[in-house]
């Protein structure tokens, strides 16, 4: 390679302040202003990265966020990122850089073989070998195919830096501060309008440093600098640089990405790498300018060959050179002008090839440049480094080349026009309208509040953009040939149209042969741009090569829709600081730090945390959990229900809705008392659970499950407001406001007796199902003689500032019993025994019948969900419902085994536990037509773990099915 | 996509929950024809254009708001509130 650095210095560089990096491990140097690909460039090394698909060598193409080639990896460990664009990224000391999809190294590419396939790699490859030959030979290949493809790495490892998210608010949105930007701003900002100026890049300015002529009398660079120092006297314009407005939503709402540090080794203390903004606009100015076209030809990715504009950036903003010997292909006239300017900064431009006939006699040539009107590259080869081309005479009329000659080169600069940025335009549903004169599409009419300037718009040049200055002796406009995809002689020519996909005009040709004809199945065949550039480069080639196949004109073969991201967005940049602990909200109830001081193991329930077991030294979850259990069948035992939904149901009609809604009878609940009901939904499957408890004529206390809180309320919440607007009642949560705990087993009673006063325990006093007011010292607590356990039991509430002074008075009060806290595992051990439903049954496709609670429904009312409860599905004999099983071999189940009667898959286990009164392991099961399989033995069949268990199918009340022991 | 709550004013559709088509009704809470339930559970329309829909301000006061937006565009071009409350819209 011979890229080098000019005498010329560069605008954007401090060449006293020098910059160490490394490449793939190897050590370079740039300056302080250097971009990553300006660097490499500056070092010689123009070969970045190997293609996705056919792993051939591919240089720095561009020097924009439209790089399809310059793909890296930067840093390493939690901090490693990949796909980032080289000529984006900015140098700083010690950055480490590595390249992608090569292995084992980039310069020897073991998957470069994959070039001798290619007549295998080509378009709908995945689908013709794959989905005909079944997925057994997929499972083969894909370990090897993933390896070999992909866009590198993502690392396993923790980000260790922090990303933030903000909102702004802004009466303008100006993005782009190229010259429409910047007009755009000057022009607003003296009305006192909120303005907020944003870039992508680092600099502000935009096109501007390699515009020629003058405006205002002066030269470009010195009017963006003025511009922007008087726009930043107002205190009404902020201007962003570094930042990229990525989408365009609905109420004029856009989604930016600030790089905060990434041009930092590490983000400084407590600063973000990267800011998500979200920033509400009243108007938008979408200026965001354009990207240079490429031409299509027989190794036109090979190193070296590159934009002309790009090429012209890098030398005039870095002092980097792309080449000793450099040939520049144009189709317009602008391409003379970047070719001159690159001679004047120092490069060797010696060729220009001129697609078109002839020019105007008016157009200024340079002396030292070979012009080769009527000619076309018909060909670039080297491999890893270009070092010849080909050039032919060219007849665009019959599309035909004459005799090639080879001309030695090594960079070829191309520019076959422009193509404005429309992408956030097309973002808002703004149809594309082809214009004739660029050869390219513009944004249709606005459908809201936006507007597009510049090039955009297809204004090119300085005097079409800036109409209210005086603009003098500015570049021409690039006006170019339609063509773009030049002839060739070889007949296996390797012409590229989407380099990141690898996508080639004999791609095109397969999928147009085989009828993938409209835009979007073409695009979806062959992936063309779909990568990660969206094919900023490659979309508008395709477009002219599919119109030709097709003997239609571009707009007829139409144009895809962008959405967003315009370009990639970081998810950890997306999560801000949601992750980890802040992911969701971390529920406890008032007695977690007692919980947490006596051995507790927490589990996440939803969003709550409850203790799991009280571990013991030397005890297993296991252990810990028979032995909580065992303790509440034989003398008493506490737990933690804070979490379950407590809903506050008030007003006249009280009673009435909760009727309305319960599948049982509610309307005649006495004061003081409570009772459990089954919700359904609207389609008539169970929806949940809970008890409500009559605390006077117009008031009930609801609860309701720990999963269905939320839910539950907003449907009540539903009905009353849309359905029944009539009834007299009112909901509010009351979850947080109160802590609970249920006291159960043979001396819960003795238990509560010694500590809650005012309250009559005995059988006439507080019998099941009742609900009293009494004390504990002076704290308030509401008793409810209910029972989950199957033992006599009782819940107690509290608000929720007393719960854990509450729950210590219970446990001093139960010392003399040895009562025994107990978490989920032991709750669920006691209800699986007594064959209660939880949230395994409770699953949103069970019925009450499912689970044998048919009977419980009322037949006397409706309810909500009664009338489609009854459709033919819901009561059909063969529907799965709710079985015991016992382990035959005594072994643990596993929930969610499947469960086999010869070789019939009749249903899956639910729940499971070790019941430490049968002292067997036992399980709740749904499956089909369940009573008639009473007796049986099925096998219990876990495929991921590769276990079988034998189980014998019993009634779901394994324990005290007659219910004594409530009494006891 | 911002919501105007006749309550809390502007705020952002991430706020509310969509609770589903506004044009349903309810068939009488006795009414027992099947078809009906079937109905009102199951059918609804999917219109490109004008629709009317019920979201409710989850995050914020909790009221039911009737919605017309766009399904095309999602302009929304009136929210107003559901229920014994319903006032209004003033602005
Ligand atoms: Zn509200």
């Amino acid at each position: 390679m011979s890229g080098s650095r000019l005498k010329y210095k560069g605008l954007f560089i401090d060449q006293s302040k020098p910059i160490e990096f490394t490449f793939d491990g190897k050590s370079y140097s740039g300056f302080e202003g250097d971009t990553l690909a300006s660097a490499m460039i500056a070092n010689g090394e123009m070969m970045m990265a190997r293609s996705f698909k056919y792993h051939r060598p591919r240089g720095i193409y561009s020097a924009g966020p439209e790089e399809p080639n310059a793909l890296v990896s930067l840093r390493s460990d939690g901090r490693l990122e990949p796909n980032c664009t080289a000529p984006t990224v900015e140098l700083y000391n010690g950055l480490d850089a590595h390249s992608q999809n090569a292995w084992p190294s980039l310069s020897f590419d073991v998957m470069a073989v994959n070039q001798l396939f290619s007549p295998l790699l080509v378009a709908g490859f995945y689908y013709k070998t794959f989905m005909g030959t079944g997925q057994r030979f997929w499972h083969f290949c894909e370990h090897f195919i993933r390896h070999a493809a992909g866009m590198g790495k993502a690392s396993l490892d923790p980000d260790p830096d922090r990303y933030e998210k903000t909102n702004l608010f802004a009466d303008i949105v100006i993005i782009g501060s190229g010259p429409a930007g910047l007009a755009a701003a000057m022009a607003a900002a003296p009305s006192g309008a909120k303005i907020l100026l944003v870039d992508e890049n680092t600099h502000f300015g935009g096109s501007l440093p390699e515009e020629r002529g003058t405006i205002d009398g002066s030269d470009p660079k010195t009017w963006a600098a003025e511009t922007l120092k008087t726009l930043s006297e107002y205190d009404n314009v902020t201007m962003m640089s570094r930042t990229t407005v990525y989408g365009y939503f609905d109420d004029n709402t856009l989604g930016a990405v600030e790089k905060v540090a990434d041009h930092k080794v590490v983000p400084e203390n407590f600063e973000p790498r990267q800011r998500h903004l979200k920033i509400f606009a009243k108007r938008v100015i979408i200026a965001t300018g354009s990207i240079e076209r490429p031409f299509v030809f027989d190794g036109n990715d090979t190193p070296g060959v590159m934009l002309a504009k790009s090429a012209l950036r890098y030398a005039n903003r870095y002092g980097a050179c792309v080449g000793d010997n450099v040939a520049l292909f144009t189709n317009n006239d602008d391409g003379y002008t970047t070719a001159h300017q690159l001679r004047e900064l120092g490069v060797n431009v010696t060729t220009v090839i001129d697609a078109r006939k002839s020019i105007n006699d008016d157009l200024p040539q340079d002396t030292n440049i070979e012009y080769k009107v009527g000619h076309v590259v018909t060909s670039a080869s080297g491999g890893k480094a270009l070092s010849t081309m080909k050039i032919a005479p060219f007849d665009a009329d019959a599309k035909t080349i004459g005799l090639e000659s080879t001309i030695k080169v090594d960079a070829l600069l191309v520019t076959a026009g422009y193509t404005p940025m429309i992408n956030l335009c097309s973002q808002t549903g703004t149809p594309a309208i082809f214009d004739d004169e660029i050869q390219s599409f513009i944004p249709g009419p606005a459908t809201r509040n936006w507007q597009a300037c510049g090039a955009v718009v297809g204004a090119f040049t300085l005097d079409e953009i800036l109409t209210t200055n005086k603009v003098e002796n500015a570049n021409k406009k690039a006006i170019p040939l339609a063509l773009t995809d030049m002839p060739s002689s070889n007949k296996s020519a390797k012409k590229f149209v989407d380099f990141q996909h690898d996508v080639s005009v004999t791609d095109l040709n397969i999928a147009h042969t085989e009828g993938f004809r409209s835009v979007e199945h073409l695009k979806r065949y062959t992936t063309l741009g779909m990568a990660a550039d969206q094919g900023k480069t490659s979309n508008m080639n395709a477009l002219a090569i599919m119109a030709e196949l097709r003997g239609i004109s571009i707009p007829e073969a139409g144009t895809t829709r962008f959405r967003a991201p315009y370009k990639p967005v970081a998810l950890g940049t997306l999560a801000g600081r949601d992750v980890g602990k802040h992911f969701s909200v971390t529920r406890r109830t008032p007695m977690h730090d007692w919980h947490m001081d006596h051995g507790a193991e927490m589990i996440e329930a939803g969003i709550w945390y409850r203790p799991r077991v009280y571990k013991k030294t030397g005890e297993t979850v296991t252990d810990a959990y028979i032995r909580e259990a065992a303790a509440v069948r034989n003398s008493v035992g506490i737990v933690d229900v804070t979490s379950l939904g407590k809903i506050d149901v008030q007003g006249p009609d009280a009673a009435e809705f909760l009727n309305r809604i319960y599948a049982n009878a509610f309307l005649k609940v006495p004061i003081g008392k409570a009772r459990y009901g089954i919700m359904l939904r609207e389609d008539g499957y169970m929806f949940d659970d809970g008890t409500s408890w009559r605390l006077s004529e117009t008031q009930f206390l609801m609860t309701t499950t720990t999963a269905n809180a939320a839910g539950v309320l907003s449907e009540m919440e539903r009905l009353l407001t849309l359905v029944w607007p009539d009834l007299k009642v009112h909901v509010s949560s009351i979850s947080d406001q109160w802590a609970g705990m249920a006291v159960a087993g043979p001396k819960s009673r003795d238990t509560l007796e010694k500590v809650i006063t005012s309250v009559d325990f005995s059988e006439e006093g507080l019998p099941f199902m009742g609900v009293r007011d009494g004390l504990i010292d002076d704290m308030p607590v509401k008793v409810a003689r209910l029972s989950f356990s199957g033992e006599r039991a009782y819940e107690v509430y509290t608000p929720t500032h007393f719960g854990s002074d509450v729950w210590e008075a219970i446990m001093k009060a139960g010392e003399a019993f040895d009562i025994t806290p107990y978490g989920t595992e032991a709750l669920g051990t006691l209800r699986i025994e007594k064959g209660h439903i939880s949230g395994p049954e409770l699953d949103g496709r069970t019925t009450m019948a499912d689970v044998g609670l048919g009977k419980m429904a009322s037949s006397k009312k409706q309810y909500v969900g009664s009338i489609l409860k009854e459709r033919d599905g819901l009561i059909d004999d063969d529907r799965q419902t709710m079985v015991g099983l016992i382990s035959h071999d005594d072994k643990p189940l596993k929930a969610g085994s499947h469960l086999l009667s010869g070789t019939d898959n009749i249903g899956h286990v639910t729940s499971t536990t070790y019941s430490p009164a049968l002292e067997k392991f036992i399980a709740l099961a749904l499956i089909k037509n369940g009573s008639t399989q009473m007796g049986n033995t099925l096998s219990a069949t876990f495929p991921l773990k590769d276990e079988q268990n034998s189980v014998l199918v019993v009634e779901p009340h394994f324990f005290d099915k007659e219910g004594e022991r409530l009494y006891v | 996509m911002i919501i105007k709550c006749p309550h809390c004013g502007p705020r952002e559709a991430s706020e509310y929950t969509y609770i589903g088509d506004a044009t349903t009704k309810r068939p009488d809470h006795n009414d027992t024809d099947m078809d009906k339930w079937n109905d009102y559970v199951f059918l609804r329309e999917n219109p490109r254009g004008a629709h009317a829909e019920h979201w409710q301000h989850t995050s914020g006061c909790r009221s039911f708001v009737k919605v017309l937006r766009d399904t095309v565009t999602h302009e929304i071009s009136g929210v107003s509130l559901e229920g014994p409350w319903q006032v209004e819209d003033k602005s």
